[in-house]
């Protein structure tokens, strides 16, 4: 299955990257690659979906009691962030509001 | 809005659960927490955590759909959903896609006269991502972390209500009932309850749903109601001009009442729902769902039909006093309350109790949604406020002295007896005391007393003014208009 350029910048959209003209060219051979190794599994007799990677037992899931542990501190929360304002994470410009 | 057209309305909730911690790490879940004190790495999104699901959060989701009758499946599965907003630190929001917790279910709201069931569509778990900031800030936003992870429960209609007034009733009700049932605190302001909708017109009476605009930002009842009509008005004149409405999300400004087109992103949002692959499927034990039936609270509907049945008040009555948990408890309260008195006072309980429900629904209401519940404890108990009402049943003070000694002991948080006492108000009724007035009064006014037999009946207020002011105001009005008029015709 043969990616278009199209589909590659849509991805990459969708995932927030920037490519080069090169890059475009050069993902859209990679990614056919792979979809075509992936389409494999076609060829197989598989069940339907909805079987789950963890999917374990018929065993009720053990829950985490709702009992409160101590979070971090805000300065250890924001050390790892590029920018923070006081006790803010500090991001560009949101300009939409909502979602 | 105009009558050729129907409009179609699906809501979308999203309410946030009253647990102690969050869904997916053990974080307080809690509201005005100074910036970014409730994180951890799990609800930051660092690489490498897992999360770990919250049982409380499971439970809650169980009271729910048994409240709302809905299916509760034993097998759900949480999804990825992707996208990326710096609010939402993973960049992807653990919800449920496929198979969600609950479908199906009944809400029954009102419609116009009767009323008219409106079906859940589906009911799933996920997590609140976090807060962003924009006021006052140049250049940049601000985010907070504290609500990323906070559980929610997404409750979803189908397209079943048709007016904005059934909007509303359907999240006073679906509100009540998370509140009765202990699931959120509802909470609008705070955002613990919040609305979009989906709006559409078709003709009346047609079968095919129109073109949907989906709208958001509508954080009180009142809003909801105004987007609305907005909205429907907004379409019909689309739909007039024999234009197309565009499918599109808008906000609701509550500065001018209007719905304006969100500025987005132009290709159509992708989210790439995957199973989540760290979070086992939800298995839930049967035994455990009956567990929570048995444990299920009163709900709303059932306390309507209840208190209706239990004090013979109209439905109407019931369902505006259940509307407020507080004030249906504090109903029942004052109710056997005015069984004491009126077994004391000799008079039937009907009447007090009806007394009281009027009392209730226009003084206290008003006075609470000003106060708070302050007002409904210590001198403003429900045994005192049914004292007050009892003395209204026994003519020793008029409605409206009520209403006043009511007013005055709010501001002053006194009883109604010690306000009644102070400013002296007990209305006199005794056959002598009024008797002796209306004797003097018509001493006094011989012409006008003479007027009236002679048929000019007007003087008749003037009479009555006269003995009101010989008492001070404190006679029985009802009482004097009877005795004076025998009095007069004797």
């Amino acid at each position: 299955m043969k990616l278009t350029k199209e589909q590659v910048l849509h991805v990459a959209r969708l995932a927030s990257l920037s490519l080069t003209d090169d890059e475009e060219e050069h993902f859209a051979g990679e990614l056919s690659g792979i979809l075509d190794y992936v389409e494999t599994l076609n060829r197989l007799e598989l069940p339907p979906p909805g079987i789950h990677v963890l999917e374990q037992s018929e065993e009720p899931t053990l829950l985490d009691p709702d009992t409160p542990r101590p979070s971090i501190r805000p300065e250890e929360a924001l050390s790892n962030a590029p920018d923070h304002s006081g006790a803010f994470f500090r991001v560009p410009r949101i300009l939409e509001e909502g979602r | 809005m105009s009558t050729e057209y129907e409009m179609v309305v699906g809501l979308e909730v999203h309410s946030q659960l009253l647990t102690r911690t969050k869904l997916f790490c053990r974080c307080e879940n809690r509201f005005g927490a100074p910036p970014n004190s409730l994180t951890c790495p799990v609800c930051l999104g660092h690489p490498g955590v897992l999360p770990v699901l919250n049982e409380e959060a499971v439970r809650l989701g169980i009271r729910l759909g048994l409240a709302l009758e809905c299916s509760i499946h034993h097998r759900s599965v949480f999804d990825r959903k992707h996208y990326f907003y710096p609010d939402l630190p993973k960049g992807y929001q653990i919800s449920q896609f496929t198979y969600p917790l609950l479908t199906g279910g009944l809400l029954t709201v009102r419609s116009g006269e009767g009323t008219r069931e409106v079906r859940i569509h589906r009911i799933h778990m996920e997590e609140d991502a976090g807060k962003n900031m924009h006021a006052g800030i140049r250049d940049a936003s601000h985010v907070d972390l504290n609500r990323s992870g906070v559980p929610l429960l997404e409750i979803v209609s189908e397209p079943d209500i048709r007016t904005p007034e059934e909007a509303v009733d359907y999240l006073k009700k679906l509100r009540q009932i998370l509140r009765s049932i202990g699931v959120s605190d509802g909470n609008m302001e705070e955002g613990s309850f919040r609305c979009d909708a989906n709006v559409s017109l078709r003709p009346r009476g047609g079968s095919v749903f129109g073109t949907k605009v989906e709208i958001k930002n509508m954080n009180s009842f009142r809003f909801v109601h105004k987007a609305l009509l907005f909205e429907c008005d907004r379409q019909a004149q689309i739909l007039d001009r024999g234009e197309r409405v565009v499918s599109e999300t808008r906000l609701f400004d509550s500065s001018t009442g209007r719905t304006l087109p969100m500025r987005s992103k132009e290709e159509a949002l992708d989210y790439r729902y995957f199973p989540e692959p760290d979070l086992p499927p939800i298995l839930l034990d049967p035994a455990w769902i009956e567990e929570e039936r048995a444990r299920l609270p009163e709900l709303p509907q059932e306390r309507v039909s209840r208190l209706s049945r239990e004090f013979g008040i109209r439905e109407e009555d019931a369902e505006a006093l259940v509307l407020e948990e507080d004030l249906s408890r504090y109903f029942e309260e004052a109710s056997e309350a005015i069984q004491e008195f009126a077994g004391k006072g000799g008079w039937p309980v009907e009447q007090g109790t009806l007394r009281l429900v009027n009392f209730l629904l226009s003084e206290v209401l008003r006075e609470w949604n000003r106060k708070g519940a302050g007002i409904l404890v210590g001198p403003l108990s429900a045994r005192e406020v049914s004292h007050l009402v009892s003395m209204v049943v026994e003519e020793q003070i008029s409605l409206n002295q009520a209403k006043d000694v009511y007013a005055v002991c709010v501001e002053s948080l006194k009883s109604p007896r010690e306000v009644v006492a102070e400013k002296n108000l007990f209305q006199e009724s005794g056959d002598e005391a009024l008797g002796g007035w209306i004797a003097e009064v018509m001493a006094e006014n011989p012409g006008e007393v003479q007027s009236y037999r002679e048929g000019k009946e007007r003087v008749f207020g003037f009479l009555v003014g006269q003995v009101m002011k010989k008492s001070a105001g404190k006679a029985n009005p009802q009482k004097v208009n009877r005795m004076l008029k025998e009095a007069l015709s004797r």
